[in-house]
C-alpha cells in the first residue's frame, strides 16, 4: 500500500503547472471566448505536444511515451487549473488510447499524428448526440451500439451550439455520419465502456484543478479587499466559506487519484470508481464556484472579473461524459440496487 | 502508486480477523460511559492485551506489534467490522501515548506505557475548563511550585472530561507562569494527575444521551511530583497541541469504524427496500458510501505521505475531524430517516442508531468546535488574515 506520486509524476505536474501558466494563462481563455475565432491555439496545442503529454498514453512504438492514466491525471488537473480550451481530454486521454484498442490499421497513422500535435480527435460515444470540438477535430470517433466509426467532421454537417462557456464549443452531429469502420460488433460496446470512463475520469481531474483555481482566486481577493477597516478574509462567515471548499476539494482528490490508478491496472470495479470520483470532483467544484463567487461578493459577478471563466467551465463539464447525476446513479446501481454484495469496503482500494 | 496491500499486510488482516472472530464478545455491548459498560470494556481491553492487539503500532517492549500505520489502519478496520466493543482506553492509547513517544522522558515512558496499554491504568483528558472551551487558553487551574517536596500543588476545575468519572488518571494543562511574559498560551504545563490523589473531587456530569461517564474533576492543592510533568515547564501549549493534532486527526476516528457505519447503513436500506420503503433515502446512502470511502482513501494517503517524509499531521487534521464528524452525523440521519417510525427506539435492533445519532452529536462539539476547525483550515492551510 503506497497512495502517493512518484517524484517524476510530481516534478511533470510542477513543469506543467509553470508551462500553462505561461501559455494559458486567464486572458488566453478570454480570448478562446470570440465567437469569430476558432477558440484553438494550434501554437499552444504544439507546446503541449512537444511535452510529451498530449501523447503520454500512447506506445513509444508509435512514437508516444507509453506510460498510463496514473501519470496523465496530475497533468489533466494542471489542464483544469489553467481551463485550457483545447481538447486535451478528449484526444490524450480519450481517444488516443481508443484508437490504440481498436488494433485497426488506420490506428497507427493517426496516433503519430495525435503525438506530434498534428491531430486532434474527439468522440462521441454510445449515441451522445453533442460532441466537442467538432469545428477543429481531425476526426471524432463516432461509436452507436456495435458500430465505431471514425468520422471526418468536414464530410457530415456539425452545428454549433453555444454553451454557458464560451470557451468550450460543442456540436451535433448530423444523423448517420458516414466513416471509416474501425471495430465492429460487441468489441465496439466494450471499448467505448471504457474509453468513456476514460473521459469520466479526465473531467474530474480538471474538476479538481478548476475548483483548486476558484479557491485560490477567492483566498487572494479576500486577503487584499478591506471592509470594516480589515481583509475581508479575516471574518470567520468568509473563512468558513473557502475552509468549506477546501475540504471538498481534498477529499475528492483521493476517489480521483484512486480511479486513475484502477483504469492503469484494469481493476474489476475501475468504472464504479470513476463515478465516485466524478461524483465528488463535481460536487466539490461546484462548491468551490458558489463559496468562491460569494467571497468575492459584487466583484466575482461581473464578466471583467476571471472567476467565471472557470466556473462556467466547471458546470459546462459536468455533463461531458456523463452527468453528475448519472455518476452518483451508477454507484448507487453497483452498491445498492442489484441483489449482489456491493464491493467489499474491507477490500482492496 | 500501488493501492494493493503487500503479502505482509494481507497476512497481518487475515490475522486480526481469525482472532477478531474467534474472541469478540457476542453484542449488544453494554456503553463504556456508564459503570458497569466501563467495566466490561476494561476486562476486554485486557484480553486486547493480552493478545498483543490492544496497542499494535506500539514498540513490542511496551506492548505492541510494531506494525507500521497502514496495518494499524488495517486492524482498525478489522476492529470495527468485527463489530468488537467501544475502546475506553482511547483518550490514553491514542491521545497521550503519541505525545508521550514524542517528549516524554525513558522513566515515564517505562511507566506509563504499559501500565496504559493493558488497561491497568486508564486515563481521561482535562482541557476544558468552565471558562474555557474553544478558548483553551483562557484556562485557569493553576499549578503552583512546592519546592520543599520537590512537585506541584494543582487547583482549579477541568470540566466535559470524558469517562473521568471511571478513570485512574488524567492528563491536562494547568497555568503555572504568572508573570505578564506568561500570558494565554505561554504559561501552561502539561501534567499528569492520579485521580485517586488527595485534593481530587470527581463528580460525574450526566451526557445528552444519559450516560455517566462524562465528569467535572475538581482540584484542591493536589501534589503532582516533578516526574508527573510531560515536556518543559510552561511550555504545556505546545505539548497539547502535539496531543489535539492526533485528537483532530486520524488516531482517534480511524476510517473503520465509518466503512462498518456505512456497512450496516447500506444493510439498512437493503432490508427498508425489500419492504416497499426507503427509496427516498437513495441518494443519501450514496453520499454516506462516498464519504466513507474518501475518507479511508485520504487516510492511506495520508499514512503514505507520513510514512515517507516523516511529516507530522499539522493543520490537515482540521480537515479530517471535520469531515469525520459531518460524516458521522449524517450517517446516522439518514438511518433514523430509513427507520421511519421506529427511529426513536433506543432497544432492540435498531436501537443502536438513536444512541449512535445522539453521540455523533457530540462529533462537532469535542475535540475542538468544527467552528475552531474552520479557522484552523482557512488560517494554517489558505492562509487567510487571522486578524
Amino acid at each position: 500500500m503506497r497512495f502517493a506520486f512518484t517524484e517524476e509524476q510530481l516534478a511533470f505536474r510542477d513543469a506543467t503547472r509553470a508551462m500553462l501558466a505561461r501559455i494559458c494563462p486567464a486572458t488566453a481563455v478570454r480570448t478562446a471566448w470570440d465567437p469569430a475565432s476558432s477558440g484553438r491555439d494550434p501554437a499552444r496545442w504544439k507546446v503541449l505536444a512537444d511535452a510529451g503529454i498530449v501523447g503520454l498514453l500512447v506506445d513509444e512504438a508509435q512514437g508516444g511515451l507509453g506510460r498510463r492514466v496514473i501519470d496523465l491525471v496530475l497533468l489533466i488537473e494542471e489542464a483544469g487549473r489553467a481551463a485550457l480550451p483545447e481538447p486535451l481530454v478528449e484526444t490524450a486521454l480519450v481517444a488516443a488510447p481508443l484508437l490504440a484498442a481498436t488494433g485497426s490499421p488506420t490506428a497507427n497513422e493517426w496516433l503519430a499524428r495525435i503525438v506530434s500535435g498534428d491531430a486532434t480527435i474527439t468522440t462521441s460515444l454510445d449515441g451522445e448526440p453533442l460532441v466537442a470540438d467538432a469545428h477543429v477535430a481531425d476526426r471524432i470517433i463516432v461509436q452507436a451500439r456495435d458500430t465505431m466509426l471514425l468520422v471526418d467532421p468536414r464530410e457530415c454537417s456539425v452545428v454549433h451550439q453555444p454553451t454557458v462557456d464560451g470557451a468550450r464549443r460543442i456540436f451535433t452531429l448530423g444523423s448517420d455520419p458516414r466513416g471509416l469502420a474501425l471495430t465492429p460488433g460487441d468489441p465496439a460496446r466494450g471499448l467505448a465502456a471504457r474509453a468513456f470512463d476514460h473521459g469520466a475520469l479526465g473531467v474530474a481531474a480538471m474538476q479538481l484543478g478548476l475548483a483548486a483555481r476558484m479557491i485560490d482566486l477567492a483566498v487572494a481577493h479576500v486577503s487584499t479587499r478591506e471592509q470594516f477597516g480589515q481583509p475581508v478574509g479575516s471574518f470567520q462567515a468568509v473563512k468558513h466559506h473557502l475552509a468549506d471548499a477546501l475540504l471538498a476539494l481534498e477529499l475528492a482528490r483521493p476517489l480521483v487519484y484512486r480511479a486513475a490508478c484502477s483504469l492503469s491496472h484494469d481493476r474489476v470495479h475501475a468504472a464504479l470508481h470513476v463515478s465516485m470520483a466524478r461524483a465528488r470532483a463535481d460536487q466539490a467544484a461546484g462548491i468551490a464556484a458558489r463559496k468562491s463567487l460569494q467571497c468575492h461578493g459584487a466583484i466575482g459577478y461581473s464578466f471583467e472579473y476571471d472567476l467565471h471563466l472557470f466556473m462556467k467551465r466547471s458546470w459546462a463539464l459536468s455533463s461531458a461524459f456523463g452527468t453528475t447525476s448519472f455518476h452518483r446513479d451508477r454507484v448507487g446501481v453497483v452498491c445498492l440496487d442489484g441483489d449482489s454484495p456491493p464491493p467489499d469496503p474491507f477490500g482492496e482500494p | 502508486m500501488d493501492l494493493t496491500f503487500t503479502e505482509e499486510e494481507r497476512a497481518f488482516r487475515r490475522e486480526a480477523r481469525l482472532w477478531l472472530e474467534a474472541n469478540v464478545p457476542p453484542g449488544p455491548h453494554p456503553s463504556g460511559d456508564t459503570a458497569d459498560g466501563f467495566d466490561f470494556c476494561r476486562r476486554w481491553e485486557r484480553e486486547l492485551f493480552d493478545a498483543r492487539w490492544a496497542v499494535v503500532s506500539w514498540p513490542e517492549r511496551y506492548g505492541g506489534r510494531g506494525a507500521s500505520l497502514v496495518e494499524w489502519l488495517i486492524f482498525e478496520e478489522e476492529y470495527y467490522r468485527a463489530g468488537a466493543p467501544q475502546r475506553v482506553s482511547q483518550n490514553g492509547i491514542f491521545l497521550l501515548a503519541p505525545t508521550l513517544f514524542e517528549l516524554g522522558t525513558e522513566e515515564q515512558k517505562e511507566r506509563i506505557l504499559p501500565a496504559m496499554a493493558a488497561a491497568r491504568a486508564l486515563w481521561a483528558q482535562g482541557w476544558s475548563e468552565p471558562g474555557a472551551g474553544s478558548d483553551l487558553a483562557a484556562l485557569r487551574s493553576r499549578a503552583v511550585r512546592d519546592e520543599a517536596r520537590g512537585g506541584w500543588l494543582l487547583t482549579g476545575q477541568k470540566t466535559w472530561c470524558t469517562r473521568a468519572a471511571f478513570c485512574d488518571h488524567l492528563f491536562g494543562l494547568f497555568r503555572t507562569g504568572t508573570g505578564k511574559e506568561h500570558a494565554r498560551h505561554k504559561g501552561l504545563t502539561y501534567f499528569f494527575v492520579d485521580l485517586r490523589a488527595p485534593g481530587v473531587t470527581v463528580r460525574p456530569v450526566g451526557r445528552l444521551d444519559g450516560d455517566a461517564g462524562f465528569a467535572d474533576v475538581v482540584l484542591e492543592d493536589v501534589f503532582v511530583p516533578d516526574g508527573d510533568v510531560l515536556g518543559r515547564v510552561h511550555e504545556g501549549w505546545s505539548v497539547a497541541m502535539s496531543t489535539t493534532s492526533s485528537e483532530r486527526g486520524l488516531s482517534l476516528r480511524s476510517p473503520g469504524r465509518f466503512l462498518a457505519t456505512a456497512e450496516r447503513l447500506v444493510a439498512l436500506y437493503r432490508r427498508e427496500r425489500e419492504r416497499g420503503a426507503g427509496v427516498a433515502c437513495r441518494e443519501r446512502v450514496v453520499d454516506a458510501l462516498l464519504d466513507a470511502e474518501a475518507y479511508r482513501l485520504h487516510t492511506f494517503q495520508t499514512v503514505s505521505k507520513m510514512a515517507e517524509a516523516g511529516a507530522k499531521m499539522g493543520a490537515e487534521s482540521s480537515l479530517n475531524k471535520i469531515f469525520w464528524s459531518e460524516m458521522d452525523l449524517a450517517m446516522h440521519e439518514t438511518a433514523l430517516a430509513l427507520l421511519g417510525p421506529s427511529a426513536p427506539l433506543v432497544e432492540g435492533p435498531d436501537g443502536a442508531w438513536m444512541k449512535g445519532f445522539e453521540f455523533a452529536l457530540a462529533g462537532p462539539i469535542y475535540a475542538g468546535t468544527n467552528e475552531i476547525q474552520r479557522n484552523i483550515v482557512a488560517e494554517r492551510l489558505l492562509g487567510l488574515p487571522r486578524k
